[in-house]
């Protein structure tokens, strides 16, 4: 049996809000860039408990309107203050699947935590630190409670790519009974949890442990498969016999600035930097056979989480100066606070109001340095933020042995280009229906970042949800014979 | 799945694997690659497919050892299950009937090369063959190339098979004694595929060149494999393998190839070092 908490009284509303925000307890910064471990270490129970303790138990509910998925946000508080941990966590997972992940990636600061009544006058309630805990809880208790598996409906769903939307839907399918088969590209599942998020912000024992537990409920996980190449949409529908098919392929195709000297070597994108580090794990190289050369100073081109990523990368490999190159200021910088906030105290050289405007190199290719001009903020652009705009004669050189480029990710032409009949939009993702997630052609249907862009992993995880009701739906018609699966033309070999 | 079947040696330090792959072998198209990895702490790297067999349910690898995951590779017994292996990755050939072709193959090139002989020669066109090697033994799969072809010449820098010097000296006299063929088709080393570009380039014959950069994932979405090909940066692992061969910038492509060249020599070592005490600590045993 797991040990039990007592729990703490339910406070006046006045005497709730006279308790501080309890701070997450961390490494210190300078002993985490010499490490690749977890930088936040997790609430204890007693810190939890009296963190649930500050919960208004509003009747609006602005928090929940605030999360992308809607989890009973003030009911899984209630029960942490009441020392039931194990019912806390089974509240969450009502709404969503993989809370140990959300709990340390979601960006609560702008959904649950950025409407939280307390947060109008005080600090908001750590929604997202209370959520990791329970799942952290239930990990390290050894009792996970396995959701009930309705019986086998006769029916087989592909679910392509095992991003967080990829196994959302599969966890939900497979809850209503149908086989799921996942398949993914790369060697190891989890998408961009194993290979872009670092280490230190999401240890990978917990993507692993997720995966573990959606293959205890029977979901099977195909690796190394890629779709369009090994086995096109139609194959999958006509030679596989899957019924339906949900594309969850993400947005991995690394886009370049298109400036002069980016072929020199020691220019790479994020994906590559990131893929080295965190899938192939080059922070163990010579160990671990695939290396990643940086050398003494490194520029990260971006401030979004990709770059920050990078940025905490490189200084924990052991570059002397990081610097952040991005064209506007920290108030636009897409980036998490919290993970701005670390990247500072990390001691990374942040120059705001910058373009790379070109790349040198030496004769045998490698990056020498970058040119840099300076930029002020002039009239709001159609995003409403305000576009930079190139001070004249501002620009200077600095030298660099490494750039990385983390300025986006568009979707992976693979699966759309050999899928015929597939509506896309002008960036090349997939169009779908809103409510039901179905794409152009019925019986596929699609969500996450294939669908809306480089977003979050939450949003993902609701598209994988809100298909997988659809998908369930579709497979009843299909049963009474109301529709068939799709026959596509010529199926491409790509 | 993934297991090596059969192993063989077909030259010094030159491995044919067959490995049980059945939908890649289903799919598979003269020109295609796949991602191979040995293990957990392994490196993904691309070999080109030397054939495939969809009823066995087989696809065939050809390895030379040069670094330390290709060495580890030369090492593992038949029967192992390798962690992965990705594919068929890659635009295939465009086969079709154009007349003659020569199919220029130097070292570990003549692999990629024999399912395109194969298929160019099923679709009518005459092809004939220079394949080189710095000395006999290195020119590898003789057999298997003169039965996809009509012709094949053979070089050697040492003199010691077919003609001494390099396949570009033969292709020079083919052009001069036969006139020009309609496409020349050339894999091997970075360097050996650059000459021959450069000479067809000077006669204006159609080539295609079938890249070997650096890869990680083999899908297009790291662009490590990037190459300039004319104005465009292309990916090799997703426009390519093979490009308009006038059109590669081989400079550019030589010298990233040789981004990790401290990295590699110094995991080759390492290894060498394990396998020696290795060897030392089984002879120990036996005494
Ligand atoms: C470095 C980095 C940091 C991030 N940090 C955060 C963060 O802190 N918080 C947050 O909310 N979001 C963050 N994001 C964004 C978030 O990770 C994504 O929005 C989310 O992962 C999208 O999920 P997905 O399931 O749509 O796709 P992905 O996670 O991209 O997964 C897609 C999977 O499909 C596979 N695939 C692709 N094509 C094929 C094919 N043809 N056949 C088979 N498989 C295929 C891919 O290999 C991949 O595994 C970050 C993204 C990156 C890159
Ligand atoms: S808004 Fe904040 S205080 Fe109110 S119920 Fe939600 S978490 Fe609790
Ligand atoms: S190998 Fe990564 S994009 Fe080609």
């Amino acid at each position: 049996m797991p040990e039990t908490f007592a729990g703490l009284p339910e406070l006046p509303k006045k005497d709730r809000l006279k308790i501080p925000r309890h701070p997450m307890p961390e490494q210190a910064p300078a002993e985490r860039v010499r490490n690749f471990s977890e930088v936040a270490l997790g609430y204890t129970p007693e810190t939890a408990i009296e963190e649930a303790q500050r919960c208004l138990q509003c009747k609006e509910q602005p928090c929940v309107a605030g999360c992308p998925v809607g989890i009973d946000i003030p009911a899984f508080i209630d029960l942490i203050r009441r020392g039931d941990f194990a019912g806390a966590q089974a509240k969450i997972k009502e709404t969503n699947t993989l809370p140990a992940i959300c709990g340390r990636v979601c960006p609560q600061e702008d959904q649950c935590e950025q409407v939280c009544v307390t947060g109008k006058k005080f600090k908001p309630v750590a929604i997202g630190r209370l959520e990791r805990f329970v799942a952290d809880w239930e990990m390290a208790s050894g009792e996970v409670a396995m959701p009930e598996c309705a019986p086998f409906s006769g029916h087989k769903v592909a679910i392509v790519g095992s991003g967080p939307a990829g196994l959302t839907c599969a966890a939900e399918l497979a809850r209503m009974g149908h086989k799921v088969t996942i398949f993914e590209a790369l060697h190891k599942a989890g998408g961009v949890l194993v290979y872009g998020i670092p280490e230190f912000r999401l240890p990978k024992a917990i993507v692993d442990y997720e995966i573990a537990n959606l293959e205890r409920m029977g979901v099977e996980i195909r690796t190394s498969f890629v779709v369009g190449k090994t086995a096109t949409v139609h194959e999958l529908f006509h030679e596989m016999g899957y019924d339906a098919i949900f594309l969850g392929t993400g947005a991995g195709l690394p886009y370049f600035l298109g400036i002069p000297g980016e072929n020199y070597i020691g220019v790479l994108s994020a994906n590559e930097f990131l893929t080295r580090v965190n899938l192939m794990k080059a922070y163990k190289f010579p160990a671990a056979d695939t290396p990643v050369r940086l050398g003494r100073r490194v520029a990260v081109i971006g401030s979004g989480n990709v770059a920050m990523d990078c940025l905490r990368c490189a200084k924990r490999l052991g570059a002397e100066e990081v610097i952040c190159v991005y064209r506007r200021t920290r108030a636009e910088s897409p980036a998490r606070a919290e993970e701005l906030e670390r990247a500072e105290e990390e001691g990374i050289d942040f120059r705001w109001l910058s373009a790379p405007l070109e790349i040198f190199g030496n004769e045998e290719g490698f990056v020498t340095g970058m040119r840099i001009q300076r930029m002020e903020l002039g009239e709001p652009d159609s995003s409403g933020r305000r576009r930079p705009v190139p001070i004249a004669g501002s620009e200077y050189e600095i030298p660099i042995d490494t750039v990385i480029v983390a300025v986006g990710q568009g979707p992976n032409p693979l699966v759309t280009r050999t899928t015929p009949g597939l509506e896309l939009n002008r960036h090349g993702c997939i169009v779908v229906d809103k409510e039901t997630q179905m794409s152009s052609i019925p019986g596929v249907f699609a969500g996450g970042d294939i669908v809306t862009g480089a977003a979050t992993v939450i949003l993902a995880m609701g598209a994988g949800k809100q298909a997988a009701a659809a998908i369930h739906q579709w497979l009843g018609k299909l049963e009474r014979g109301e529709v068939s699966k799709p026959w596509l033309a010529s199926p491409a070999v790509a | 799945m993934f297991t090596i079947l059969k192993k063989e040696e077909i030259g010094p330090k030159f491995w044919r694997f067959l490995i049980a792959a059945p939908e890649i072998a289903r799919k598979h198209r003269p020109g295609q690659f796949v991602m191979v990895l040995i293990d957990e702490n392994g490196e993904r790297i691309p070999l080109t497919l030397a054939d495939s067999d969809a009823e066995a349910g087989t696809i065939t690898l050809v390895v030379q050892e040069v670094g330390k995951t290709t060495m580890q590779m030369g090492a593992l017994p038949e029967g192992f299950r390798l962690m992965s292996v990705v594919g068929p990755l890659g635009a295939p050939t465009h086969i079709e009937k154009v007349g003659t072709v020569v199919c220029v193959g130097g070292g570990a090139g003549i692999a990629p090369l024999l399912p395109i002989a194969r298929g160019m020669k099923a679709a009518g066109n005459q092809v004939i063959s220079i394949l080189g090697g710095r000395t006999r033994d290195l020119v590898i799969l003789r057999a298997e190339m003169e039965a996809a072809s009509h012709e094949v010449i053979y070089t050697t820098d040492d003199g010691s098979f077919g003609r001494k010097g390099l396949v570009t000296h033969a292709l020079t006299d083919l052009i001069a004694e036969r006139g020009k063929p309609d496409l020349v088709v050339a894999i091997g080393p970075a360097i050996m595929m650059k000459v021959v570009s450069d000479l067809t380039r000077q006669h204006g014959i159609k080539t295609l060149v079938s890249l070997n950069t650096i890869m990680i994932d083999g899908t297009g979405m790291c662009g490590g494999c990037r190459v300039t090909v004319g104005d465009e940066a292309k990916f090799v692992c997703v426009d390519g393998p093979e490009f308009d061969g006038h059109a590669v910038d081989f400079d550019l492509m030589m010298k990233r190839l040789r981004t990790y060249l401290p990295e590699e020599q110094l995991a080759r070592e390492r290894y060498l070092r394990a396998e020696h005490t290795c060897q030392a600590l089984k002879g120990v045993d036996h005494a």
